[in-house]
């Protein structure tokens, strides 16, 4: 009866990898479609974006804190709505190790500058001009916010409007130990 | 499940037909039948040895002919089924408005299409789930009939009982006055009709074009393949689909295509000069394309950079795209798909006292990096205070742009001269009347003109899978080729100690031709005349009987 147990065997394994083989197919078309940013829990894209003062920003120098990293336009109403809140949370958090890095997709310095000056903002700027690193953290719709723990890993994506109330929440989630 | 044990003494697997050494009939219905089932050779399906686990069930199910047709036609109604109304990559709206379209231009029938998920057949689970039990039941049927199949031929018997030989379609029986000569002389006549003669004492087997009993597996194994191919499509690095708008001036990541940039140096679009003629009158058309081309510049960043570094480009080439010119680079190739004309580039004002139209200079505004303030140079000054590239009306007094991209510029001018040191402040909209929120000014810009770019649309694309899909494709075809146009071609001989001969032949399609060897064997070898079976019970038989 050896050879019936080998047989089994040989067909259980035809059939678990055939039926993984489709399982994965059906996943893999059903995820590819969403518009999904990079994955909770891996590692944080890094990248290295100018601000509006010619200072060059490395997200991995951050390592360490924790960085609430925000993608934006300022044609997006959202956007704009929630960056008076993001500079508040920012005032208190940053004495904390949360950083607040604010990236602009690819707009002209006259206007993001106009932008800054006109909230106030107080964190760092930087603008995407070649829109390489909104490509790397697969943004598609703005707002879009990536929360980074001090050890560079992605620990939440949010994707549309924050209240503040939000923005605390996240900036606390991120917050070193 | 016994094990059957034939006359011969042969241990066959249960739910063999004909015994694997002599060939005797094992189960009361072949014995039945006056000509044997030699499908497959009469080896028994492997499904059909057992069924007890859940696992032998799952198998069993996937290994039936009757399942894996049924799959088949399934398949073929759902696809075309998909066909019907145009799928909804192909349909030109928006991502939102898909839903709306099809019911706006297909009526209630577009409305339930869409809803059903019709509309998105190809990448549906359910879809996706029928194509892999498909193929779950091509390997495991031909897995279970494909190898006791070759099994079965490996190992042929060159004597097989009489019981065997007799319930072949094509029998002869006769005597011969010489054994050995009649077997020497069959022997010489089928090697010249190039078989393969293998003989044991007085028996002989002449056997030819085996391999065409394997095309269908081989077919199979082409279809695997291919499935496996587009499969492939899903894992990272296999396949890239993307697409990319970029102006005239500007440098874009490519995307899907991790550390390269392109810059688009210049849009070409050529038309041809000719007077409209024939069909180009008819259907109203006034200019011919001739070309479309993007005369861009490719780089690449150094190993190791992050996104967002651009110190260090590396520059890779220089390219025209075209189309059917796609820039090549890496696997990757840019296509030319698309293309805007005479986006706002650059807008000149000059700055001109209201009364005496007397210009005091002009402003040159690049709207992809415009400057803070412009100095005319004779003490006068020009200030954007706020710009929007796509002007959508006031917002708790601030201007608001709908987009990032320079549709409907809008300036918030400051206007410092020698005569109004303190300035004068003028919003200034395309095609409107300066606005003077702080009062009557004594200055305005005034148009002076604007430079245009245009803008390029690439695809880019990779597809690792294609050579896998064209081996699979060009397996499948030889797997066809090889079942359709060969053909295996048997005869057994034995001759008894006092001459009497006993004569069968076998061929799994195109009985015509075999008829044609045994004639010229016949005649040769003075062998008795051979009978057709299948003729003599039914006069109507069509040829061939598509055995596996």
């Amino acid at each position: 009866m050896e050879k019936k147990q080998k047989r089994l065997v040989v067909r259980t394994i035809i059939l678990i990898v055939l039926a993984m083989a489709i399982g994965y197919t059906v996943y893999g078309t059903a995820t590819q479609k969403k518009v999904e940013l990079i994955a909770v829990g891996s590692e944080a894209p890094d990248f290295t974006l100018v601000d509006l003062n010619g200072e060059k920003h490395k997200l991995s120098d951050y390592k360490g804190q924790g960085v609430f990293l925000n993608f934006w336009g300022t044609w997006c109403p959202p956007c704009e709505k929630e960056m008076p809140a993001m500079n508040r949370q920012y005032q208190v958090f940053k004495d904390q190790g949360v950083q607040t890095l604010a990236v602009n997709i690819a707009q002209t310095d006259l206007e993001v500058q106009d932008f800054v000056d006109r909230y106030k903002l107080t964190f760092p700027v930087v603008i995407d001009k070649t829109k390489s690193v909104m490509t790397a953290y697969n943004v598609d719709n703005l707002p879009a916010t990536v929360l980074i723990d001090p050890d560079g890993k992605v620990v939440k994506i949010i994707t549309g409007e924050m209240t503040e109330g939000n923005i605390a929440s996240f900036m606390e989630l991120v917050k070193p130990q | 499940m016994e094990n059957i044990i034939c006359a011969c003494g042969h241990s066959n697997p249960y739910g063999t037909k004909l015994c694997e050494k002599c060939g005797r009939p094992l189960t009361e219905e072949e014995k039945q039948n006056k000509v044997a089932d030699m499908r497959y050779d009469g080896s028994a399906i492997r499904s059909k040895t057992y069924n007890k686990t859940i696992i032998d069930k799952i198998w069993n199910f996937f290994s039936s002919v009757k399942v894996g047709i049924a799959l088949i036609i399934i398949t073929l109604v759902t696809a075309s089924v998909g066909t019907i109304l145009p799928q909804e990559i192909y349909v030109n709206a928006p991502e939102t408005g898909k839903a709306a379209y099809y019911e706006q231009v297909y009526g209630w029938f577009g409305k339930l299409y869409n809803a059903l998920g019709l509309s998105n057949l190809y990448s549906t689970w359910w879809f996706q789930i029928l194509v892999g039990m498909l193929a779950v039941s091509i390997i495991v049927a031909s897995l279970d009939r494909g190898i006791p199949l070759h099994k079965s031929l490996k190992n042929q018997r060159i004597k097989r009982h009489a019981s065997f030989m007799k319930r072949q379609r094509i029998v002869a029986e006769g005597r011969v006055a010489d054994a050995e000569e009649t077997l020497n002389k069959v022997e010489e006549k089928m090697k010249a009709l190039h078989y393969n003669v293998r003989r044991d004492g007085n028996a002989l087997l002449a056997e030819r074009g085996r391999f065409a009993r394997y095309g269908p597996y081989i077919n199979h194994v082409g279809l695997i393949i291919f499935l496996a191919g587009v499969m492939l499509r899903l894992l990272p690095g296999f396949y890239v689909d993307e697409t990319l708008w970029i102006r005239e001036g500007e440098t874009r990541a490519i995307p899907g295509m991790e550390g390269y940039f392109i810059k688009n140096n210049d849009f070409i679009l050529e038309v041809h000069d000719n007077k409209p003629q024939g069909e180009q009158v008819k259907q109203g058309v006034n200019v011919v394309a001739k070309n479309f081309q993007t005369d861009v510049t490719l780089y690449k960043q150094p190993d190791g950079a992050l996104p967002g570094d651009l110190d260090n480009l590396e520059k890779i080439k220089d390219y025209s795209i075209r189309v059917n010119h796609p820039l090549k680079e890496n696997g990757f190739a840019l296509y030319q798909m698309n293309y805007r004309l005479n986006e706002l580039k650059e807008m000149r004002f000059e700055l001109v006292d209201k009364a005496t139209e007397t210009p005091l200079g002009e402003v040159a505004i690049d709207l992809t990096n415009p400057k803070k303030e412009y100095d005319l140079g004779n003490g006068s000054s020009v200030k954007i205070l706020v710009y929007t590239p796509d002007f959508d009306g006031f917002e708790n007094g601030e201007p608001r742009t709908k987009t990032s991209v320079p549709n409907n510029p809008a300036f918030l001018f400051k206007m410092t001269t020698p005569s109004t040191p303190e300035g004068e402040v003028s919003f200034v909209e395309i095609m409107k009347p300066p606005l003077e929120p702080l009062g009557e000014n004594q200055y305005r810009m005034k148009f002076a003109g604007a430079e245009t770019r245009d803008t390029a649309n690439f695809t880019i694309r990779k597809d690792r899978t294609i050579p896998i899909l064209f081996v699979g494709g060009m397996i499948f075809m030889l797997g066809v080729v090889i079942g359709s146009y060969w053909n295996h071609r048997r005869l057994w001989l034995q001759v008894g100690p006092n001459g009497q001969v006993l004569m069968a032949a076998f061929v799994n399609k195109n009985m015509f031709s075999m008829k044609k060897d045994l004639d010229a064997v016949t005649t040769f070898a003075h062998l008795p005349a051979y009978i057709d079976q299948l003729e003599q019970a039914e006069d109507n038989e069509k040829e061939g009987d598509h055995t596996l």
